[in-house]
């Protein structure tokens, strides 16, 4: 293919569609909602095409419910929403983290809370997307961008999902989901692709949630003779509920432990111009494009300025930001909301310096905000 | 910050075709003249009327920062959205009015056409306005070359409005070609003074 073939003008969320499809994602339920409508709307062409299934559901429970009984009858599944819609979704987000089935969900922040501002960019869901289904639960929580991290890090989150057997979260905003930009995609081939372990023993020795060194247990395809019982009860390793406190111990212990064993693949964040930095800006989100033009900015007045961006949020990256906290006079964290990630930062190293800025009026955070707080740092 | 942004923010009302318009135009730039483009929105909740603008950043390096920071053309097809938006002008910068509705310019700066006249009487439809505006953005800014803009255009306008919207780009790039910017008032500010 020519150079001009593969250049193309994506929009975040349609860049997100495609890194879904890339990483083998075959079925999509959702509702639509402003500013993640796009996903569905492509979505809805994409899937028939690729011999996949899109489902409008009635709604966001619904949505989700669909979402788990696809990926327990084997297939990588997505739903995309915003702040309403994603509130919806913790009920069943809860069972899937419960009953261990993958599947991504794409949450484009818009300004809440409640129906707030339907078109405006925020951020204020980033302690939602950790905490917002009951119970203490694993779960992974990555943010996008850029345009052409829209498509990667979708890729990652499928991986991930189903090397670990846990939902993950992809937090975009309204900024990064109707930004356009020119990018190129990689070929399909190129693109690293993981499944789910599926059980290799025979189906009448198969334990469904049999602990392993991984702590991953294999996952059967419902109806392929595997018999296996799902329940967002507590359940011992047959899958059947159990309340014997050894068990249900295990149980836990193994949902954090799986998690734990992968910070070092799953804890993901990009330096720019750190190498020498004496201040630093933490950012994620739309809010990192920002942050990038101040700190190159910062640097033509002689600040020696730096940027770590956040890819995942929750686990929180603390072996990045540590060195970074320990590195710098002061730390900066932009966010547009009142301050959720800043205060991860501060818990890493109570002693380090640890500035705000928090943009609630529905208004993308500029580089000129930025470059004026670095200047007086 | 010296670097190679240049920056282009269209204004106007839900329905005008803003976002289509500035949609074009960075596919023109991103697909078919090889820059970095980034295109951005920024729109109400109501679907027709309110406010709406739309922005394009086009550079030969990756861009960082995805909207827009000074405009170095401004394209406003109403005096509500002049007025809400022409904020962030750059020194040196060009305002291109449509001057069926826009009457009080906020700078001398300015290059007036009258898109949606001509879209009306001269091609015979008035929706087609965004596209003539399009066409006479696109000579002003120089980035582009005509045959890229019209590649843009057909590649995404439906088929059976093919005909027209080419000739409404034309019809845009015509009007425009007849402006002469050496003629326009220079700004006494300097490149110095830029904010970042």
């Amino acid at each position: 293919m020519t150079e001009q073939a593969t250049r193309q003008v994506l929009q975040g969320n349609e860049a997100i569609v495609e890194g879904a499809l890339a990483a083998g994602c075959r079925f999509f339920a959702g509702y639509p909602i402003t500013p993640a409508s796009e996903i569905a709307e492509l979505m809805s062409l994409r899937l028939p095409a690729a011999g996949g299934t899109f489902i409008q559901m009635e709604d966001e429970i619904a949505s989700m419910g669909a979402v788990i009984g696809a990926s327990l009858a084997g297939v990588k599944s997505l739903t995309a929403t915003s702040g309403p819609g994603f509130s919806l979704m913790q009920e069943n987000l809860g069972y899937a983290c419960v009953a261990e089935v993958p599947c991504v969900v794409v949450n484009v922040m818009r300004a809440g809370p409640s129906t707030g501002l339907p078109t405006s960019p925020a951020q204020g869901d980033v302690m939602q997307a950790r905490w917002g289904t009951h119970g203490d639960h694993p779960i992974i929580v990555l943010s996008v961008s850029t345009v052409s991290d829209c498509f990667d890090i979708t890729v990652h989150a499928f991986n991930l999902s189903e090397k670990y057997r846990v939902p993950v979260i992809i937090l975009s905003d309204e900024v990064v989901s109707h930004t356009r930009e020119a990018v190129f995609l990689p070929a399909p081939e190129k693109i690293e692709v993981v499944e789910r372990i599926r059980p290799s023993v025979p189906p009448e020795w198969y334990i469904p949630y049999e602990d392993n060194s991984r702590g991953v247990p294999a996952m059967a395809v419902l109806g392929d003779g595997y018999r296996h019982h799902v329940t967002g009860l507590i359940h011992d390793n047959k899958g059947f509920p159990t309340d014997r406190p050894e068990e249900v111990n295990a149980f836990q212990r193994r949902q954090f432990r799986k998690i734990t064993n992968g910070f070092y693949e799953i804890q993901m964040t990009k330096s720019f111009m750190m190498e020498d930095a004496e201040v630093a800006v933490i950012a994620y989100g739309s809010v990192s494009r920002s942050a990038l033009h101040a700190i190159k900015a910062a640097r033509e007045k002689g600040v020696k300025a730096g940027l770590l961006q956040l890819i995942t949020l929750f686990p929180f990256p603390k072996r990045n930001v540590d060195p970074v906290l320990r590195q710098c006079r002061a730390v900066l964290v932009p966010e547009m909301n009142m301050g959720q990630i800043s205060r991860e930062v501060k818990r890493v190293n109570l002693s380090s310096k640890v500035v705000t800025i928090n943009r609630v009026d529905g208004q993308f955070i500029t580089p000129t905000e930025i470059y004026n707080k670095l200047l007086s740092m | 910050m010296k670097d190679d942004r240049y920056e282009i923010r269209f204004g106007g009302s839900g329905g005008q075709g803003i976002i289509l318009a500035a949609v074009i135009l960075a596919e023109a730039a991103g697909v078919y003249e090889g820059y970095y483009a980034c295109q951005t929105q920024s729109y109400g909740p109501e679907a027709r009327g309110g406010r709406s603008k739309a922005e394009v950043v086009i550079s030969r390096n990756e861009i960082d920062y995805p909207k827009v920071i000074q405009m170095d053309l401004f394209l406003a097809m109403n005096q509500a959205a002049l007025d809400a938006y022409f904020f962030d002008f750059k020194p040196n910068g060009l305002l291109v009015v449509d001057s069926t509705f826009v009457k009080q310019l906020p700078s001398s700066r300015a290059i007036s056409i009258p898109f949606t006249r001509i879209a009306r009487d001269d091609i015979g439809k008035e929706l087609v306005a965004n596209i003539v505006a399009l066409g006479a953005v696109g000579l002003l800014s120089r980035k582009f070359s005509s045959d890229n803009l019209e590649k843009a255009v057909i590649a995404r306008v439906p088929q059976q409005f093919r005909d027209i919207n080419v000739q409404a780009l034309h019809a845009g790039m015509k009007a425009a070609s007849e402006v002469d910017l050496a003629y326009l008032p220079r700004s006494v500010t300097t490149d110095e003074e830029k904010e970042v």
